[in-house]
């Protein structure tokens, strides 16, 4: 069992010839927290992963566990999900499991236990005595999910686990991310699909042409000087002069959606209400927060500048 | 919550004993490795067999029936089989009636009839190897007539001239070549080249296998590069060693259940301990270079062109090894090359079966190749640990040396 421990990133600095895949990248996983890790294509999600699994080198920069540099015990201890996915295309699911097992210091019946216990749990247990290649690509994607799990692993780094599942897959590997973080595991996993790290993970992590450009809690990111509403109910324009803070983003029939910028916008919001429902009635009001993907984009289409950085360590 | 079971670090040798563990139980698994072995043994356990019946008919005598007629002439068949090189033994025959069983069963290949003149009864045709001997026979007994009618003994005569032969003084004699030698120096270059040659492309196949796979990202993870490699090494290793006890042990068994080789000109036991020596050492020198080499391509249909140059480099002393060894084995292409590592490992174990060879020679090839194996571990774990992440096109030899 692990203790409170965290796996921290700190300064990471990546060149591969002229290309700078990282640039002072920093983040943390705490015990029992998923992180999420999101960003285009090539942005440097997986360098990260593979510098932390020790797989790639950094040109600078030190990963740490428990406030220890990460070494070649501390590695044989974190379950690995690689972006290329790979397995013994031969070999057998079981004997394939227990042999990874027992790289990772099992001894032969635990690891066998393992191998059992997980291939039970994702739903492959009638396929152990199958080759990897006689599986359909879901349930390659299982097995490799248990390689990274049989040596009940003390961290997880998941380089998109969650692409080619199909949804009922999906909830099972969501619910074992659940329950690995919630027996102390910290957990970092990369993915694409935003809604679903929006739902799973505690802490979300930006990154963008290998900086962290936003790095938080999702509601911490979601949370912004700027505040919106949608009001559905009688046009803002006819109401909106009442508020002299308050100016008009957009209108669609009924639904306006009104902005106020700074921090006068802590108690403004029951004025909005009121000036609106003075003019008509209002069928809805409600606080506008951006979701996971709006930020992404944004942060992904606007240039990395000073002020975006400063941000960095949230 | 799932179970925890207790994980302990695990040690390098572990960790090489697991992935040469996994090298060996597929291999052995493998229904190609299976056969391979079981008909590299059926060939050496039949060649023995069959060379044994070549040389029983070859050796055997030639036995030629004489009718109570013709008994005159047995001593001197005998006589002049002995000066053409053809060991003759005679038998009575009652009759010619008498002698066609004989002929048709092969008791007798021929019978002598009648001497004067010398009719010869055979069943289909008269053997090569009796041709010139009853040739002889017929002049003699020709010459025999003229000599009686001379009023001479023709028995004397006869015996005498059966006996004439000239006396041949060698300026360099040629040494006695026992055929056994020939053959024992041909198997083991032969074996060496095809056990070599197999393993080392297992282990080329292996790694690229496990770069193409992928699934080398995985394990490097958790094990350090060199183990990995060393694992995959030894593993292959002990496999292709099994495969050359088996075929060397079935093919020294062989020869010695059948009696094919002449304990004076060749040490049996001594000649099989060294060639399984020299595989152990050639093999490590190969699947060296080549691990390396398979390192540095991520897929199978690269293999063959990356390690071409280590290929070739084994054809070589294999070709000259089986075409001129086993006739010059002091040939001096032979004698040097036998001293250059990557050579010697097929080279010295012939120059040793075919007996040619000092004790001095073979400690210092041996020597020579085993002071390179730790200048071959410290470049290939260099140029496997370097190249076996990078995934994509071939990288340059270069690079995977170069780079930290």
């Amino acid at each position: 069992m692990c203790g409170m421990g965290a796996l921290t990133m700190e300064s990471l600095h990546k060149t591969y010839g002229e290309v700078r895949a990282l640039r002072d990248l920093s983040m943390e996983v705490r015990a029992g927290e998923i992180v999420g890790f999101v960003g285009s294509n090539g942005a440097g999600k997986s360098t990260t992963m593979r510098i932390v699994l020790g797989v790639l080198e950094a040109d600078s920069g030190e990963v740490r566990w428990d406030g220890r540099p990460v070494d070649l015990a501390v590695r044989q201890r974190i379950g690995y999900m690689p972006e290329e996915r790979g397995l013994y295309p031969r070999m057998k699911v079981s004997d394939q499991l227990v042999y990874l097992a027992r790289l990772h210091g099992l001894n032969p019946s635990s690891a066998k236990a393992a191998m059992e216990h997980w291939t039970e749990v994702l739903g492959i247990a009638e396929r152990r005595g199958d080759e990897i290649l006689k599986l359909s690509l879901g349930n390659q994607q299982r097995v490799q999910l248990a390689a990274a799990l049989v040596h009940s692993p003390e961290i997880l780094v998941l380089d998109e686990p969650f692409s080619g599942l199909d949804p009922v897959a999906v909830d099972v590997m969501s619910g074992v991310l659940r329950e690995q973080a919630d027996a102390g595991v910290p957990v970092l996993f990369s993915s694409h699909q935003l809604e679903l790290v929006e739902s799973l993970c505690d802490r979300v992590g930006i990154i963008k042409s290998g900086s962290m450009v936003k790095f938080g809690g999702i509601e911490e990111l979601r949370r912004t000087d700027d505040r919106r509403w949608v009001v559905d109910g009688p046009p803002a324009s006819t109401w909106i002069t009442a508020v002299p803070s308050a100016h008009l983003v957009s209108a669609q029939g009924t639904r306006s959606v009104v902005e106020v910028r700074g921090q006068a916008a802590d108690a403004v919001d029951q004025e909005i209400l009121r000036a609106a429902m003075a003019a008509g009635p209002v069928h809805e009001f409600g606080l506008l927060r951006p979701s996971l993907t709006e930020l992404y984009r944004h942060v992904v289409t606007t240039d990395v500048t000073a002020t975006d950085r400063e941000t960095v360590s949230a | 919550m799932t179970p925890r079971p207790s994980v302990v670090e695990i040690s390098n040798g572990a960790a090489i004993r697991l992935i040469a563990g996994r090298e060996i139980s597929t291999r052995v698994r493998s229904k190609a490795f299976v056969w391979t072995t079981v008909a590299l043994v059926a060939a050496v356990v039949l060649g023995g067999v069959l060379l044994h019946f070549v040389g029983q008919q070859s050796d055997s005598a030639q036995k030629v029936g004489v009718t109570p007629e013709a008994s005159g002439v047995a001593e001197q068949l005998v006589a002049l089989g002995s000066v053409t090189g053809t060991t003759i033994e005679t038998q009575e025959v009652a009759s010619a009636e008498a002698a066609e069983p004989l002929l048709k069963d092969g008791t007798v290949s021929a019978v002598v009839t009648g001497t004067d003149p010398l009719t010869v009864l055979v069943h289909t045709e008269l053997p090569d190897a009796l041709a010139p001997v009853l040739g002889s026979l017929a002049q003699q007994e020709a010459l025999s007539s003229a000599v009686t009618d001379l009023g001479g003994d023709p028995g004397e005569v006869g015996r005498e001239i059966a006996q004439a032969a000239a006396d041949v003084t060698a300026l360099e004699p040629e040494p006695e070549r026992d055929s056994a030698q020939v053959v024992a120096g041909f198997v083991a270059g032969i074996l060496l080249f095809i056990s070599l040659m197999t393993a080392g492309q297992l282990v080329a196949q292996g790694v690229v296998e496990e770069k193409s796979s992928r699934v080398v990202e995985l394990l490097l993870a958790t094990v350090r590069p060199w183990q990995l490699m060393a694992g995959k090494v030894l593993g292959i290793g002990v496999i292709g060693l099994t495969q050359v006890v088996l075929v060397v042990g079935a093919g020294a068994g062989t020869a010695a259940l059948l009696g094919l080789v002449d304990a004076s000109s060749i040490n049996l036991g001594v000649t099989a301990l060294w060639v399984i020596v020299w595989f152990v050492v050639g093999f490590t020198m190969y699947a060296l270079a080549l691990a390396a080499l398979a390192a540095l391509v991520s897929r199978q249909e690269d293999v063959g062109s990356v390690t071409a140059p280590v290929m070739t480099l084994m054809m070589i002393p294999y070709i000259i090894g089986i075409s001129i060894a086993p006739w010059d084995p002091t040939n001096p292409l032979v004698v040097v090359l036998s001293f250059v590592p990557f050579c010697a490992p097929m080279l010295m174990p012939m120059r040793i079966a075919l007996g040619e060879v000092a004790p001095w020679e073979v400690a210092l090839s041996l020597g020579l190749s085993l002071a390179l194996i730790p200048v071959l571990v410290w470049l290939a774990g260099r140029i496997y640990s370097n190249a076996v992440l990078r995934s994509g096109g071939r990288i340059k030899l270069k690079d995977a040396l170069t780079a930290s």
